[in-house]
């Protein structure tokens, strides 16, 4: 059963989201994997420190042995017994531009991942299903490129000085007022480092007084934004509207926890896709909700701009929302525009807001010429007004791509999270042992996946998670179905049992919610 | 029912209070052109004194050819954390090269120069730790402290009598509770060059309580690296100290190396913890390719031509003696700080008039030809909040005769604005 939501017209299209529920045997199994690598961890621990084992990670100096330890045994155990074992899967480098198709340095480890050795020998044409290069934006030749290159020359790679000091260039200008066009918005700012973005500007949004209210698996961004704002933070279940209904009913009722006085504001914390799960926030309602209970809304674009929407234009496009709805509209550069840095939109008070009172502004150096050259020619490009049809091309592409992609793992019987249009695809492995395989067989073959385990993921929850570029060929994308197919059955990863659990039956406990308070 | 009432009643404060449109942090200068030595600032040519270019490296052709190669080689993003194929070639040999130029272990290389200090510091302090810092700590060494929810101490500025009377008080409460003792950690933060104050923090005797009473020192360089130091390293060079009894040392690149982002360096004990736990490192994308190549041919011209820092501590002093005696204006900082303040003598009253005021003087010399900027903070937010000045930005590419120009508008403008 496939669930659909129409709700009563708020959504145009189909919201087709699926996550199947874990099959009891491989829950099982894949508790007994870690209870095993649990027991082996603390053989190896006690031959260790017994000095039956040579140990080999490095230790304090000499001279500060009688300080307080670093680091305490128990906090690194997973990372000596369990995430060495696998850490092959992770830091590889590269050796050429990230598009779809990437070389890699081979790295060999004589002593079982604790140090590594580069052949030399660079492994060529890896099919990168990786990066996050949705719109295939990651080119070191073209239109983008070129201008950059001009820029560099003009410019120079740094800028020395913050945005209110002396490093505020007309580039910036320039990018902004093309953001806030694109985007919809009145007015937007635009900052080095997408993480920053949202750990500097929560604070200046919300302060002791106010309630966030945050998405169960967001990004560690917000959550170290949310924390170091001193706001009450509250919890919601994923992308569950009841849960947030609640919270917000309960919040405007019964007022700050202590004092009972009322709150100054409520802020809501989504993000357009998730990354790890692929699913695509339930905006709609979200913004019907807000309305209603008078709250402000930040999205988090960092994943959706560029990548969702017939032009491009994010999860609000997508929905065909009015962007005015959105009181901070973020995003990065990152993903979609092959370049660094994060943006805020929103109304003209706000922006102002911000450029006076964000930490970004005022300490922390401006972004870098070059970099605000590639924007900006990618964001023309994805608009159109370059001339070509380019960008419209790579977002069709892109979304024909996802369509196809997902269509196919499922059919092959795999376990796939996430709605049906988002281009991040989360194939689940489940069991520890698989971790380490799926991403070694993958590498063997040519392709470079990426697989998330603990503690990214929930515990017995791991997975492979594709991302999907409009560089990607039909070819390129049949190899990889095909290398997938094989590893499957290689490996006994189609679990599938095809028993989609509709959302809206997931049980969701009435009772509390959890309030996180500093 | 009362419930719906509660609700239509409630109304929320406006997402963000107004700002009053001559608030002087609203309205940036605009600059056209690169930021380099001669920069054009709404409209007009003047000499760059407000830009960190220490080296004068952002305008160096080297710099730039070796970037241009990086771009037709990787393009511009890296498209993905170090972890998701985001560790290119060039961070390698950055952290290379940095870790070799320092003498240390290993380096670790953050994308933005902020977040450096800020992932750096939560990394190994957690709930319940103690940190004694410096009251003149810059604003991301206090965001890393707030997200690591440790118990801060503050101490007076470079007082080293008051941190060690902290420290002795922290002493005796071990021994009420030796338990908690053993396994609180504790650690020092200091800055080598305070960018607050101009001044340099004394490392020798912080180097003797760090094995007195057993903290672990980690020391913020941003603006002492390739300036300090008879080869640029810093002030661990400067006083001549093991460069192995600093725990950390963690900097960044965007004021002599005039590229973008932050080093971590150290032993590899300390370094490698922070690949799976500095927040800054393992969530973000990483340092785009073409910066990191600048920053490699940036330390080979520091390292290449080692009289540089010479020539730039001379400059340093050459303004510090030039600057004094201006009426109204004191200059604070060490002599050999290329990044000074101007502070009024007399305050007039309120901040609001102070910077007003400043403003004036800023205005007067950007009409005459020298770039200069007003130290710009949070006012809100700032722990121990210095007072309004105006920054002086001394860099080895200003002329003898333009560092006299600069001193005689100063005073002129000193003259006419503040008598």
């Amino acid at each position: 059963i496939n669930h659909i939501v129409h709700n009563g017209g708020l959504y145009k299209r189909p919201f087709n989201e699926a996550f199947e529920e874990t099959p009891m045997l491989v829950a099982v199994l894949t508790y007994v994997g870690y209870g095993v690598l649990t027991l082996f961890g603390y053989l190896r621990d006690f031959m260790r420190q017994w000095k039956i084992e040579k140990c080999q990670n490095a230790t304090e100096r000499e001279e500060q042995k009688d300080f307080v330890p670093l680091y305490q045994d128990f906090e690194n155990f997973y990372n000596r017994n369990l995430y060495m074992r696998i850490r092959d899967s992770w830091n590889r480098p590269i050796c050429s531009v990230p598009g779809a198709k990437v070389d890699m340095m081979e790295r060999v480890s004589h002593d079982y991942n604790w140090t590594f050795t580069y052949t030399g020998r660079v492994i060529k044409d890896i099919i990168n299903m990786g990066s996050y290069n949705y719109l295939g934006f990651a080119q070191n030749a073209g239109a983008c490129q070129e201008a950059a290159a001009k820029v560099l020359s003009q410019y120079g790679a740094g800028v020395c000085s913050t945005r209110q000091e002396m490093g505020n260039l007309d580039k910036h200008e320039e990018l902004e007022k093309l953001v806030a066009r694109f985007l919809g918005v009145e007015s937007a700012m635009a900052y080095g480092m997408g993480f920053a973005t949202n750990s500097m500007n929560i604070p200046a949004l919300v302060g002791k007084g106010c309630l966030i209210l945050s998405d169960e698996l967001n990004h560690a961004s917000l959550v170290l934004g949310a924390r170091l704002s001193g706001a009450t933070i509250r919890i919601f279940k994923h992308n569950n509207m009841q849960s947030l209904e609640k919270l917000l009913k309960d919040a405007i009722v019964h007022g700050q926890p202590r004092t009972r006085r009322p709150w100054k504001k409520i802020l809501i914390l989504v993000e357009g896709i998730y990354s790890m799960e692929g699913s695509i926030v339930r905006l709609p309602e979200v913004i019907a909700l807000k309305k209603k209970y008078k709250s402000y809304l930040y999205l988090d674009e960092a994943h959706s701009i560029g990548a969702l929407g017939p032009s491009g234009r994010g999860v609000v496009e997508y929905f065909g929302l009015n962007p005015e709805d959105v009181d901070v509209m973020m995003g990065t550069f990152t993903k979609s525009f092959g370049a660094a840095g994060g943006y805020i939109g929103g109304k003209k008070e706000l922006i102002d807001y911000l450029r006076t009172y964000s930490h970004s502004a005022v300490y922390a150096t401006s972004m870098s010429p070059p970099v605000v050259e590639q924007i900006i020619t990618s964001v023309k490009c994805i608009m159109g007004e370059d001339g070509t049809t380019i960008g419209r091309a790579r977002v069709q592409q892109l979304a024909e791509n996802t369509r196809y992609f997902r269509r196919r793992l499922k059919e092959m019987g795999f376990i796939i999270y996430g709605n049906e249009d988002s281009p991040v695809v989360p194939l689940m492995l489940y069991m520890p042992a698989k971790i380490g395989a799926f991403g070694r067989e993958m590498l063997k073959r040519n392709i470079g996946v990426v697989v998330v385990g603990f503690p990214a993921t929930p515990i017995i929850e791991s997975r492979a998670r594709f991302c999907l570029s409009a560089a990607h060929t039909k070819e390129m994308l049949d190899t990889a179905l095909k290398e997938i197919n094989e590893v499957g059955d290689l490996l006994q990863l189609k679990y599938s049992r095809r028993r989609l659990v509709p959302l809206l039956d997931r049980p969701f406990d009435e009772t509390t919610y959890e309030e996180t308070e500093d | 029912q009362e419930k719906e009432e509660l609700i239509e009643e409630w109304q929320p404060e406006p997402l963000v209070p107004p700002v009053p449109k001559d608030h002087p942090a609203l309205n940036y200068n605009i600059v056209s052109g690169p930021p380099t030595h001669i920069i054009t600032v709404n409209g007009k040519e003047c000499i760059n004194f407000a830009s960190f270019n220490f080296l004068g490296l952002l305008d160096n052709e080297k710099v730039k050819s070796a970037a241009q190669a990086s771009l037709k080689k990787y393009g511009v993003g890296t498209c993905g954390p170090r972890g998701f194929y985001g560790t290119f070639d060039v961070h390698l040999e950055l952290e290379e090269r940095l870790a070799k130029f320092m003498r240390t272990e290993e380096a670790i290389i953050y994308s933005y120069g902020f977040a450096t200090i800020a992932s750096a510091i939560p990394a190994y302090s957690k709930r319940g730790d103690i940190v004694f810092v410096d009251e003149a700590a810059c604003f991301a060494i206090q965001k890393g402290l707030q997200a690591s929810r440790s118990n801060i101490k503050l101490f007076k500025h470079n007082d080293m009598a008051d941190l060690e009377r902290l420290l002795k008080e922290q002493e005796t409460e071990d021994q009420k509770n030796p338990r908690k003792a053993r396994v609180t950690r504790r650690f020092i933060v200091v800055e080598g060059l305070y960018m607050n104050t101009g001044d340099i923090c004394p490392l020798p005797e912080l180097i003797k309580l760090k094995y007195k009473y057993k903290v672990r020192i980690f020391l913020e360089e941003s603006l002492s690296f390739g300036v300090l130091g008879e080869h640029g390293r810093g002030i661990t060079e400067h006083f001549g100290i093991n460069i192995d009894d600093i725990d950390l040392i963690s900097a960044n690149m965007e004021n002599s190396l005039a590229s973008i982002g932050g080093f971590c360096c150290g032993r590899s004990f300390i370094i490698d913890h922070q690949r799976l736990s500095g927040q800054g490192y393992c969530f973000s994308a990483s340092l785009p390719p073409l910066l990191a190549a600048a920053a490699i041919e940036a330390l080979n011209i520091m390292e290449d031509n080692p009289d540089i820092f010479q020539t730039l501590r001379a400059k340093c002093e050459h303004i510090h003696k030039a600057l004094q005696g201006i009426s109204g204006l004191k200059v604070v900082g060490e002599s050999f700080s290329p990044a000074l303040h101007l502070q009024l003598e007399e305050s007039c009253g309120s901040r609001e008039n102070d910077v007003k005021l400043l403003k004036r003087v800023v205005d007067y010399c950007m009409n005459g030809g020298i770039a200069l900027t007003q130290a710009r903070y949070l006012e809100k937010e700032e722990k121990c909040l210095p007072p309004p000045s105006i920054r002086v930005v001394i860099t080895v590419e200003q002329t003898e005769q333009e560092l006299e120009k600069a001193a005689s508008l100063l005073k002129e403008a000193a003259q006419s604005v503040l008598n």
